[in-house]
């Protein structure tokens, strides 16, 4: 759900930004430093204001320079930076995981279901998810500064041209992007693991969710995130194979005779089965599931 | 010529399309509630002239001046905000918004000595945009999106308006309604640059026209001048 949050305005600008992971460690890490001192909620709060204002940074000097160049030099750029961040995490908090952890009060059961505990920090996690997606379809559809967003991604000329300064907006955006992305760090961090590999981790989903619901579309983002999470979470409870299903007409054994993907249980194929899904999205709908068509 | 109250003085303007040197010198200027249109054939430097003046295609040499302030330098939204407003030819409304939205987007801050224009004002020029309001932009007529266009950029209350064919591959009931509106706009006090193909409708709504020929200017007169010099229709506008 936190990952849901994050492609959204990172697929609204249109650039495609590797360090965006970057953003959502910072954010674990920037909190992890931040708790001792003003504690969880006030960590919470400014851990994503410092990783907006990294954001902004890198916009203004590094992504506005290579934007005439065309979407490679960026993908590059972010690519490049995201491998920065990470060696400067590992250099000052070390390429270990830290202890980031939820605090106890929040640290229990909302509810069981047929015997397991369902923490309350998931529930949180995702009211915020929620709330953040809410947040920010009413500013881009009902504000006007989300009416410039959303059209000077096409035409920031005309945009321009009618008055708006468009520079000024576009670091805007990347820096609230940022800000999010930092904020799912903040939050998520403390409930999986803080480590320098956390990046990796999530950059990887990120792309596969906003490749499935296209490029720039906020409910497709929100779909894919939704369907890649119930799908991979269904797959994991099956424990079934290909043999199985051939049991069904009498053939199990010359299925098992032939092995390797016949006798593979499904829910070990669970990890891969974003990347299927993404794999026969671009087959299908190249734009993705809500992508505009050119 | 020089009018008495010169709004806006474009003196000596150059531009090139990367290496391609468009405009060579152009110079002109606008008095307050004229009409000028800049004629010529394609390709002769109309349209990069009004994009120059907009810093949409940064000019390489020469000033724009609008009421002594210099805009040669200055970035598109200081140009749009100092009263200088746009029409481009392609149109370029927001097709994923609607109409309503894009009008938004043109709305500006009141400017010392412009007329102030409401989206109530632009539904009265053009009803059919009242019926449209909450269509995306994307999926009306070309004539509804050229009325858009028009009314988006007066939003913003420039001084000045810079048009770029605004009649091209429009019903001929529709074309009328946009001279109408350019004749309007200068009772309104809102003097406009026109760039037109169609030579009748730029000769009715103009108090003065221009002709650019090679990036530069090679008439300048009333249209009435125009039309009785014979061998400048032929050599330029091959009339």
């Amino acid at each position: 759900m936190v990952s849901a949050g994050l492609t959204l305005i990172f697929g609204m600008m249109g650039v495609l930004n590797f360090a965006h992971a970057s953003f959502y460690m910072l954010g674990a890490y920037f909190a992890y430093s931040l708790q001792g001192s003003i504690g969880f909620w006030g960590a919470l709060l400014v851990a994503p204001i410092l990783v907006g204002l990294v954001g902004v940074v890198v916009e203004r000097f590094f992504l506005r320079r290579v934007h005439h160049h065309g979407h490679a030099h960026e993908l590059l750029l972010t690519f490049g930076l995201s491998f920065i961040i990470t060696e400067l995490i590992k250099l000052v908090f070390g390429n270990y995981p830290v202890n980031y952890q939820i605090p106890d009060a929040l640290n229990f059961a909302a509810f069981t279901i047929g015997g397991a505990d369902y923490p309350v920090y998931r529930v949180l996690m995702g009211a915020i998810a929620i709330v953040m997606f809410i947040a920010i379809y009413l500013l881009l559809t009902r504000t006007r500064v989300g009416i410039v967003v959303r059209s000077a991604i096409y035409r920031p000329k005309m945009v321009e041209a009618l008055g708006h300064n468009v520079p000024l907006v576009f670091m805007g955006v990347f820096g609230v992007g940022a800000a999010l992305a930092g904020l799912a760090g903040a939050v998520a961090g403390a409930f999986y693991t803080t480590s320098p590999n956390m990046a990796l981790e999530l950059g990887v989903i990120v792309f596969v969710v906003v490749v499935v619901g296209g490029l720039g579309s906020l409910g497709g983002a929100m779909l894919a995130s939704l369907l890649i999470g119930i799908i991979t979470s269904l797959a994991i409870s099956i424990d079934a194979s290909l043999a199985d299903f051939f049991a069904l007409f009498g053939a199990r054994e010359w299925a098992e005779n032939i092995g390797g993907l016949m006798t593979l249980q499904v829910s070990s194929l669970s990890g891969s089965i974003p990347f299927a899904l993404m794999l026969l999205v671009l087959l299908v709908r190249p734009n993705g599931l809500l992508g505009e068509k050119d | 010529m020089t009018t008495t109250n010169t709004l806006l003085a474009v003196n000596d303007l150059h531009a090139h399309y990367g290496k391609s040197h468009i405009l060579h010198g152009v110079t002109f200027d606008v008095g307050q509630n004229e009409v000028v249109s800049l004629l010529g054939r394609n390709g002769s430097g109309r349209s990069t002239t009004l994009k120059a003046i907009m810093g949409i295609v940064p000019p390489t040499q020469g000033s724009i001046l609008l009421n002594d302030r210099q805009l040669a330098k200055a970035k598109s939204y200081e140009i749009c905000r100092s009263g200088i407003a746009y029409v481009p030819e392609e149109r370029e409304v927001f097709a994923n918004l609607t109409v309503d939205e894009n009008l938004r987007m043109g709305e500006q801050a009141a400017k010392k000595g412009a007329t102030q224009w409401t989206v109530e004002d632009m539904f009265a020029y053009f009803p059919r945009l009242k019926e449209r309001r909450n269509v995306k932009a994307g999926s009306i007529s070309g004539g509804e999106q050229q009325m858009l266009t028009m009314c988006r950029s007066l939003l913003g209350n420039p001084l000045v308006i810079l048009i770029d064919e605004p009649t091209e591959g429009l019903a001929p009931k529709i074309v009328s309604a946009v001279g109408e509106c350019i004749m309007d706009l200068q009772r309104k006090n809102v003097s406009v640059v026109l760039v037109e193909q169609k030579l009748t409708i730029a000769l009715k709504v103009s108090s003065r026209v221009c002709v650019v020929g090679h990036g530069q200017i090679v008439f300048e007169g009333t249209p009435q001048h125009l039309m009785e010099d014979e061998k400048l229709l032929a050599d330029w506008l091959a009339v």
